[in-house]
Protein backbone atom coordinates (compact mmCIF):
# COMPACT_ATOMS: atom_id res chain seq x y z
CA UNK A 1 0.00 0.00 0.00
CA UNK A 2 1.31 3.09 -0.69
CA UNK A 3 2.23 6.00 1.53
CA UNK A 4 -0.16 8.86 1.95
CA UNK A 5 1.86 11.72 3.53
CA UNK A 6 -0.16 14.89 3.72
CA UNK A 7 1.10 18.08 5.83
CA UNK A 8 -1.12 21.09 7.18
CA UNK A 9 1.32 24.19 6.06
CA UNK A 10 1.61 27.94 6.56
CA UNK A 11 4.70 28.57 4.18
CA UNK A 12 6.32 31.26 6.25
CA UNK A 13 6.78 28.88 9.07
CA UNK A 14 9.82 28.08 10.10
CA UNK A 15 8.10 25.18 12.28
CA UNK A 16 6.64 23.72 8.85
CA UNK A 17 10.19 23.94 7.37
CA UNK A 18 11.85 21.49 9.26
CA UNK A 19 9.12 18.91 8.92
CA UNK A 20 9.67 19.81 5.03
CA UNK A 21 13.49 19.60 4.96
CA UNK A 22 13.14 16.62 6.89
CA UNK A 23 10.61 14.85 4.31
CA UNK A 24 12.82 15.71 1.39
CA UNK A 25 15.91 14.68 2.56
CA UNK A 26 13.92 11.50 3.01
CA UNK A 27 12.54 11.31 -0.63
CA UNK A 28 9.04 11.14 0.61
CA UNK A 29 6.43 12.52 -1.42
CA UNK A 30 3.58 14.37 0.12
CA UNK A 31 0.47 16.60 -0.60
CA UNK A 32 1.26 20.51 0.89
CA UNK A 33 -1.98 22.11 2.42
CA UNK A 34 -1.98 26.13 2.82
CA UNK A 35 -3.68 27.14 6.40
CA UNK A 36 -5.00 30.57 7.37
CA UNK A 37 -4.31 31.10 11.06
CA UNK A 38 -6.69 33.44 11.14
CA UNK A 39 -9.00 31.12 9.21
CA UNK A 40 -8.23 27.67 10.10
CA UNK A 41 -9.66 24.64 7.86
CA UNK A 42 -12.03 22.10 9.40
CA UNK A 43 -9.18 19.37 8.81
CA UNK A 44 -6.92 21.22 10.90
CA UNK A 45 -9.12 21.83 13.77
CA UNK A 46 -10.27 18.05 13.73
CA UNK A 47 -6.35 16.89 13.22
CA UNK A 48 -4.72 19.43 16.06
CA UNK A 49 -8.07 19.84 18.67
CA UNK A 50 -5.29 20.48 21.32
CA UNK A 51 -2.97 23.67 19.94
CA UNK A 52 -4.77 24.45 16.25
CA UNK A 53 -1.81 24.66 15.06
CA UNK A 54 0.72 23.64 11.97
CA UNK A 55 2.61 21.58 11.64
CA UNK A 56 0.61 19.03 11.35
CA UNK A 57 1.80 15.70 9.07
CA UNK A 58 -0.95 13.66 8.74
CA UNK A 59 0.47 9.48 7.57
CA UNK A 60 -2.15 7.31 6.41
CA UNK A 61 -4.69 9.36 7.67
CA UNK A 62 -2.94 9.63 11.65
CA UNK A 63 -1.53 13.18 12.47
CA UNK A 64 1.32 13.72 14.27
CA UNK A 65 1.50 17.36 15.90
CA UNK A 66 4.87 19.49 17.18
CA UNK A 67 7.49 20.06 14.44
CA UNK A 68 9.95 18.04 16.36
CA UNK A 69 8.34 15.41 16.95
CA UNK A 70 6.88 15.18 13.84
CA UNK A 71 11.04 15.21 12.49
CA UNK A 72 11.69 12.50 15.46
CA UNK A 73 9.12 10.26 13.78
CA UNK A 74 10.03 10.90 10.00
CA UNK A 75 13.22 9.75 11.44
CA UNK A 76 11.85 6.51 12.67
CA UNK A 77 9.54 5.71 10.12
CA UNK A 78 11.75 6.30 7.20
CA UNK A 79 14.89 5.39 8.30
CA UNK A 80 16.58 3.80 5.15
CA UNK A 81 18.53 6.72 4.03
CA UNK A 82 19.92 10.31 5.45
CA UNK A 83 19.18 9.24 9.24
CA UNK A 84 18.92 12.80 11.36
CA UNK A 85 19.25 11.88 14.32
CA UNK A 86 22.87 10.14 16.05
CA UNK A 87 22.28 6.25 16.89
CA UNK A 88 24.86 5.94 20.05
CA UNK A 89 22.36 7.50 22.79
CA UNK A 90 25.07 10.44 24.19
CA UNK A 91 25.19 12.02 20.86
CA UNK A 92 21.35 11.63 20.60
CA UNK A 93 20.46 13.17 23.74
CA UNK A 94 23.03 16.04 22.35
CA UNK A 95 21.01 16.78 19.76
CA UNK A 96 17.82 16.60 21.69
CA UNK A 97 19.04 19.26 23.83
CA UNK A 98 20.12 21.78 21.33
CA UNK A 99 16.76 21.61 19.19
CA UNK A 100 15.40 21.69 22.59
CA UNK A 101 17.48 24.92 23.64
CA UNK A 102 16.78 26.42 19.87
CA UNK A 103 12.83 26.01 20.11
CA UNK A 104 12.84 27.75 23.36
CA UNK A 105 14.79 30.74 22.75
CA UNK A 106 14.94 31.61 18.83
CA UNK A 107 10.90 32.14 17.68
CA UNK A 108 10.56 33.96 21.40
CA UNK A 109 13.11 36.17 21.22
CA UNK A 110 13.26 37.26 17.40
CA UNK A 111 9.44 38.26 17.97
CA UNK A 112 10.08 40.73 20.53
CA UNK A 113 12.70 42.25 17.80
CA UNK A 114 10.38 42.47 15.13
CA UNK A 115 7.79 43.16 17.21
CA UNK A 116 9.75 46.53 17.84
CA UNK A 117 7.62 47.65 21.49
CA UNK A 118 10.18 49.09 24.67
CA UNK A 119 11.78 45.39 24.83
CA UNK A 120 13.90 45.04 21.57
CA UNK A 121 16.88 46.04 22.53
CA UNK A 122 16.87 43.94 25.39
CA UNK A 123 15.62 41.17 22.91
CA UNK A 124 18.54 41.79 20.21
CA UNK A 125 21.14 41.22 23.15
CA UNK A 126 19.72 37.96 24.36
CA UNK A 127 19.39 36.93 20.54
CA UNK A 128 23.25 37.52 19.78
CA UNK A 129 23.63 35.82 22.94
CA UNK A 130 21.80 32.82 22.16
CA UNK A 131 23.46 32.45 18.69
CA UNK A 132 27.09 33.03 20.32
CA UNK A 133 25.81 29.98 22.86
CA UNK A 134 24.98 28.24 19.22
CA UNK A 135 27.90 28.82 17.87
CA UNK A 136 29.98 27.48 20.24
CA UNK A 137 28.38 24.06 19.99
CA UNK A 138 28.83 24.03 16.32
CA UNK A 139 32.70 24.15 16.78
CA UNK A 140 34.83 23.55 13.66
CA UNK A 141 32.51 20.97 12.29
CA UNK A 142 30.28 21.41 9.11
CA UNK A 143 27.30 20.66 10.22
CA UNK A 144 25.76 20.27 13.61
CA UNK A 145 25.04 16.86 12.67
CA UNK A 146 28.79 16.33 11.50
CA UNK A 147 29.52 15.57 8.29
CA UNK A 148 25.95 15.83 6.81
CA UNK A 149 22.75 17.84 8.13
CA UNK A 150 20.94 16.88 11.05
CA UNK A 151 18.30 16.82 13.80
CA UNK A 152 19.70 20.25 14.58
CA UNK A 153 20.44 21.83 11.52
CA UNK A 154 17.09 21.16 10.42
CA UNK A 155 16.05 22.57 13.65
CA UNK A 156 17.88 25.92 13.15
CA UNK A 157 18.11 26.84 9.42
CA UNK A 158 14.85 27.59 8.80
CA UNK A 159 15.49 30.57 11.42
CA UNK A 160 18.27 32.02 8.82
CA UNK A 161 14.98 33.57 6.36
CA UNK A 162 14.13 35.42 9.21
CA UNK A 163 17.75 37.28 10.02
CA UNK A 164 17.61 39.96 7.41
CA UNK A 165 14.27 40.62 9.46
CA UNK A 166 16.20 40.99 12.32
CA UNK A 167 18.75 43.20 11.33
CA UNK A 168 16.73 45.17 9.51
CA UNK A 169 13.95 46.00 12.75
CA UNK A 170 16.94 46.07 14.72
CA UNK A 171 20.22 46.18 13.49
CA UNK A 172 21.62 43.01 15.18
CA UNK A 173 24.91 42.65 13.51
CA UNK A 174 24.58 39.03 13.21
CA UNK A 175 27.25 38.01 10.69
CA UNK A 176 29.57 40.57 12.76
CA UNK A 177 29.13 38.45 15.85
CA UNK A 178 28.44 34.82 14.41
CA UNK A 179 30.49 34.53 11.15
CA UNK A 180 31.16 30.79 11.65
CA UNK A 181 27.03 30.59 11.86
CA UNK A 182 26.56 32.66 8.56
CA UNK A 183 29.21 30.42 7.02
CA UNK A 184 27.03 27.10 8.46
CA UNK A 185 23.96 28.97 6.75
CA UNK A 186 25.48 29.06 3.14
CA UNK A 187 26.68 25.54 3.38
CA UNK A 188 23.31 24.23 4.34
CA UNK A 189 21.71 25.52 1.68
CA UNK A 190 24.08 23.78 -0.13
CA UNK A 191 21.91 21.24 0.01
CA UNK A 192 18.91 21.06 -1.86
CA UNK A 193 16.59 19.46 0.92
CA UNK A 194 17.37 23.01 2.60
CA UNK A 195 17.32 25.03 -0.88
CA UNK A 196 14.08 23.94 -1.81
CA UNK A 197 12.19 24.53 1.72
CA UNK A 198 13.82 27.72 2.49
CA UNK A 199 11.58 30.67 2.02
CA UNK A 200 12.85 33.88 0.77
CA UNK A 201 13.72 36.39 3.51
CA UNK A 202 12.26 39.40 1.96
CA UNK A 203 8.93 37.87 1.37
CA UNK A 204 9.41 36.88 4.86
CA UNK A 205 9.88 40.69 5.95
CA UNK A 206 7.10 41.53 4.49
CA UNK A 207 4.97 38.99 5.76
CA UNK A 208 6.09 40.05 9.32
CA UNK A 209 5.23 43.42 8.85
CA UNK A 210 1.37 42.62 8.00
CA UNK A 211 1.19 39.83 10.96
CA UNK A 212 2.67 42.57 13.38
CA UNK A 213 -0.02 44.89 11.99
CA UNK A 214 -2.61 42.35 12.40
CA UNK A 215 -1.73 41.27 15.72
CA UNK A 216 -1.70 45.10 16.94
CA UNK A 217 -5.31 45.29 15.55
CA UNK A 218 -6.53 42.63 17.75
CA UNK B 1 34.22 -0.99 33.50
CA UNK B 2 31.64 -0.22 36.24
CA UNK B 3 28.86 1.85 35.23
CA UNK B 4 28.43 5.51 37.57
CA UNK B 5 25.42 7.00 37.37
CA UNK B 6 25.02 10.73 39.46
CA UNK B 7 22.09 12.73 39.58
CA UNK B 8 22.00 16.23 40.37
CA UNK B 9 18.66 17.46 41.45
CA UNK B 10 16.90 18.74 44.73
CA UNK B 11 14.84 17.47 46.98
CA UNK B 12 11.46 18.95 45.92
CA UNK B 13 11.93 19.40 42.27
CA UNK B 14 8.85 17.51 40.38
CA UNK B 15 11.23 17.59 37.44
CA UNK B 16 13.71 15.63 39.36
CA UNK B 17 11.53 13.47 40.82
CA UNK B 18 10.68 12.23 37.31
CA UNK B 19 14.47 11.13 36.87
CA UNK B 20 14.51 9.41 40.02
CA UNK B 21 11.06 7.07 38.91
CA UNK B 22 12.87 6.25 35.47
CA UNK B 23 15.81 5.27 37.35
CA UNK B 24 14.20 3.23 40.19
CA UNK B 25 11.93 1.41 37.32
CA UNK B 26 14.69 0.13 35.73
CA UNK B 27 16.91 -0.55 38.43
CA UNK B 28 19.77 1.67 38.21
CA UNK B 29 22.18 2.86 40.43
CA UNK B 30 23.16 5.99 40.65
CA UNK B 31 24.30 8.46 43.33
CA UNK B 32 21.72 11.98 44.51
CA UNK B 33 23.22 15.00 44.71
CA UNK B 34 21.18 17.38 46.04
CA UNK B 35 21.74 21.01 45.56
CA UNK B 36 20.84 24.51 47.09
CA UNK B 37 20.03 26.57 44.73
CA UNK B 38 20.70 29.29 45.92
CA UNK B 39 23.67 28.44 46.40
CA UNK B 40 24.75 26.35 43.25
CA UNK B 41 27.53 23.48 43.42
CA UNK B 42 30.43 24.08 41.28
CA UNK B 43 30.10 20.57 39.39
CA UNK B 44 26.39 21.70 39.09
CA UNK B 45 27.46 24.71 37.10
CA UNK B 46 29.60 22.81 35.11
CA UNK B 47 28.21 20.11 33.59
CA UNK B 48 25.04 22.68 32.89
CA UNK B 49 26.84 25.53 31.82
CA UNK B 50 23.56 26.43 29.42
CA UNK B 51 20.99 26.62 31.98
CA UNK B 52 22.91 25.67 35.48
CA UNK B 53 20.06 24.02 36.80
CA UNK B 54 18.57 20.84 37.77
CA UNK B 55 18.01 18.17 37.19
CA UNK B 56 21.22 16.95 35.33
CA UNK B 57 22.29 13.56 35.34
CA UNK B 58 25.93 12.29 34.64
CA UNK B 59 26.87 8.90 32.93
CA UNK B 60 30.52 7.54 32.91
CA UNK B 61 31.81 11.74 33.75
CA UNK B 62 29.04 12.56 30.55
CA UNK B 63 26.28 15.19 31.13
CA UNK B 64 22.95 15.31 30.31
CA UNK B 65 20.42 18.20 31.01
CA UNK B 66 16.84 19.06 30.37
CA UNK B 67 14.15 16.06 31.90
CA UNK B 68 12.97 14.96 28.77
CA UNK B 69 15.95 14.85 27.00
CA UNK B 70 17.67 12.78 30.76
CA UNK B 71 14.62 10.07 30.31
CA UNK B 72 14.79 9.43 26.62
CA UNK B 73 18.76 8.80 27.16
CA UNK B 74 17.52 6.37 30.18
CA UNK B 75 15.27 4.80 27.87
CA UNK B 76 17.66 4.42 25.30
CA UNK B 77 20.94 3.22 27.17
CA UNK B 78 18.76 0.84 29.82
CA UNK B 79 16.36 -1.53 28.27
CA UNK B 80 14.51 -2.52 30.42
CA UNK B 81 11.13 -2.15 31.52
CA UNK B 82 10.75 0.76 29.16
CA UNK B 83 9.10 3.50 29.35
CA UNK B 84 8.55 4.71 25.11
CA UNK B 85 6.72 1.93 22.77
CA UNK B 86 8.67 0.99 19.74
CA UNK B 87 5.58 2.19 17.95
CA UNK B 88 6.33 5.29 16.17
CA UNK B 89 3.02 6.93 16.30
CA UNK B 90 2.64 5.95 19.76
CA UNK B 91 5.89 7.46 20.86
CA UNK B 92 5.19 10.43 19.23
CA UNK B 93 1.59 10.27 21.35
CA UNK B 94 3.78 9.94 24.34
CA UNK B 95 5.94 12.47 23.37
CA UNK B 96 3.19 14.91 22.39
CA UNK B 97 1.29 14.50 25.86
CA UNK B 98 4.82 14.70 27.89
CA UNK B 99 5.23 18.25 26.54
CA UNK B 100 1.75 19.22 27.16
CA UNK B 101 2.27 18.63 30.61
CA UNK B 102 5.78 20.71 30.62
CA UNK B 103 4.48 23.81 28.17
CA UNK B 104 1.10 23.83 29.04
CA UNK B 105 -0.43 22.12 32.10
CA UNK B 106 2.24 22.64 34.36
CA UNK B 107 2.77 26.52 33.89
CA UNK B 108 -0.99 27.12 33.83
CA UNK B 109 -1.76 25.30 37.65
CA UNK B 110 1.74 27.26 38.73
CA UNK B 111 -0.24 30.37 37.49
CA UNK B 112 -2.95 29.41 39.00
CA UNK B 113 -1.01 29.03 42.49
CA UNK B 114 1.21 32.65 41.98
CA UNK B 115 -0.92 34.79 40.31
CA UNK B 116 -3.69 37.44 42.10
CA UNK B 117 -6.78 38.90 40.69
CA UNK B 118 -7.62 39.02 37.00
CA UNK B 119 -4.73 37.01 36.08
CA UNK B 120 -5.22 34.03 38.11
CA UNK B 121 -8.94 33.80 37.13
CA UNK B 122 -7.62 33.14 33.19
CA UNK B 123 -4.57 30.55 34.89
CA UNK B 124 -7.85 28.74 36.68
CA UNK B 125 -9.40 29.09 33.30
CA UNK B 126 -6.84 27.56 31.59
CA UNK B 127 -5.56 24.97 33.82
CA UNK B 128 -9.52 23.77 33.81
CA UNK B 129 -9.37 23.50 30.27
CA UNK B 130 -5.77 22.04 29.75
CA UNK B 131 -7.19 19.41 32.52
CA UNK B 132 -9.98 18.35 30.42
CA UNK B 133 -7.66 17.55 27.59
CA UNK B 134 -5.72 15.35 29.67
CA UNK B 135 -8.85 13.81 30.75
CA UNK B 136 -10.12 12.65 27.84
CA UNK B 137 -6.95 11.74 26.58
CA UNK B 138 -7.11 8.84 29.64
CA UNK B 139 -10.66 7.98 29.36
CA UNK B 140 -10.68 3.59 28.24
CA UNK B 141 -7.18 3.83 29.92
CA UNK B 142 -5.41 3.01 33.51
CA UNK B 143 -2.31 4.84 32.14
CA UNK B 144 -1.27 7.13 29.52
CA UNK B 145 1.34 4.34 28.79
CA UNK B 146 -1.74 1.96 28.71
CA UNK B 147 -1.27 -0.64 30.98
CA UNK B 148 1.45 0.30 32.51
CA UNK B 149 3.71 3.21 33.58
CA UNK B 150 4.97 4.93 30.28
CA UNK B 151 6.78 8.65 29.89
CA UNK B 152 3.75 10.53 29.93
CA UNK B 153 2.88 8.97 33.37
CA UNK B 154 6.18 10.25 34.62
CA UNK B 155 6.00 13.38 33.32
CA UNK B 156 2.30 13.86 34.73
CA UNK B 157 3.39 12.18 38.26
CA UNK B 158 3.90 15.68 39.78
CA UNK B 159 0.24 15.87 39.57
CA UNK B 160 -0.07 12.51 41.79
CA UNK B 161 1.57 13.84 44.66
CA UNK B 162 2.06 18.22 44.60
CA UNK B 163 -1.70 18.67 43.39
CA UNK B 164 -2.90 17.88 47.53
CA UNK B 165 -0.32 20.32 48.67
CA UNK B 166 -1.29 23.61 46.28
CA UNK B 167 -4.85 22.35 47.37
CA UNK B 168 -3.56 22.57 51.24
CA UNK B 169 -2.14 25.25 50.99
CA UNK B 170 -4.76 27.70 48.99
CA UNK B 171 -7.81 26.03 50.14
CA UNK B 172 -8.73 25.74 46.60
CA UNK B 173 -9.49 22.16 45.23
CA UNK B 174 -8.58 22.77 41.10
CA UNK B 175 -8.76 18.90 40.51
CA UNK B 176 -12.18 17.91 41.47
CA UNK B 177 -15.07 15.36 40.14
CA UNK B 178 -15.26 16.93 37.33
CA UNK B 179 -12.47 14.85 36.75
CA UNK B 180 -12.76 11.42 37.73
CA UNK B 181 -11.02 9.69 35.33
CA UNK B 182 -8.17 11.89 36.42
CA UNK B 183 -8.80 11.08 39.96
CA UNK B 184 -8.06 7.63 39.38
CA UNK B 185 -5.03 7.76 37.60
CA UNK B 186 -3.49 9.64 40.14
CA UNK B 187 -4.45 7.13 42.90
CA UNK B 188 -3.68 3.89 40.81
CA UNK B 189 -0.29 5.97 40.22
CA UNK B 190 0.29 6.75 43.88
CA UNK B 191 -0.06 3.03 44.74
CA UNK B 192 2.61 1.43 42.22
CA UNK B 193 5.60 0.83 44.50
CA UNK B 194 8.52 2.25 42.33
CA UNK B 195 6.48 5.46 42.99
CA UNK B 196 4.95 5.16 46.61
CA UNK B 197 8.47 4.41 47.80
CA UNK B 198 10.16 7.65 45.86
CA UNK B 199 8.18 10.72 47.44
CA UNK B 200 9.15 13.81 48.86
CA UNK B 201 7.77 14.23 52.78
CA UNK B 202 4.48 15.62 52.13
CA UNK B 203 4.59 17.96 55.39
CA UNK B 204 8.00 19.17 54.20
CA UNK B 205 6.41 20.14 51.10
CA UNK B 206 3.70 21.51 52.49
CA UNK B 207 5.52 23.72 54.64
CA UNK B 208 8.05 25.03 51.42
CA UNK B 209 4.77 25.80 48.86
CA UNK B 210 3.12 27.42 51.91
CA UNK B 211 6.16 30.10 52.18
CA UNK B 212 5.96 30.37 48.02
CA UNK B 213 2.54 31.28 48.64
CA UNK B 214 2.95 33.88 51.01
CA UNK B 215 5.60 35.17 49.06
CA UNK B 216 3.71 35.67 46.04
CA UNK B 217 0.39 36.42 48.21
CA UNK B 218 2.12 39.08 50.40
CA UNK B 219 -0.79 39.93 53.74
CA UNK B 220 -1.99 43.42 52.64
Amino acid sequence: MEDEVVLLDLWASPFAIRVKIALEEKGIKYECKQEDLFNKSHLLLEMNPIHKKIPVLIHNGKPISESLIIVQYIDQVWNHKSPLLPSDPYQRSQALFWADYIDKKIYGIGRRIWMGKEDQEEAKEELIQTFKTIERELGDKLYFGGESIGYVDVALVPFTSWFYTYETCANCGIEAACPKLIAWAKRCKENESVSKALTDPLEIYGYLLQLKKRLELQ
Amino acid sequence: MAEEVKLFKTWSTPFGLRVVWALKLKGIQYDAIDEDLSNKSALLLQYNPVYKKVPVLVHNGKPISESLVILEYIDETWKQNPILPEDPLEKARERFWAKFNDEKLLPSIWDAFTKEGKEREEAIATSLENLKFVEEELKGKIFFGGEKIGLADLVFGWLANLICVFEEVTGFKIIDERFPVLLAWMQEFLELPIIKDNLPPHDKLVIKYQALYEKYHPAK
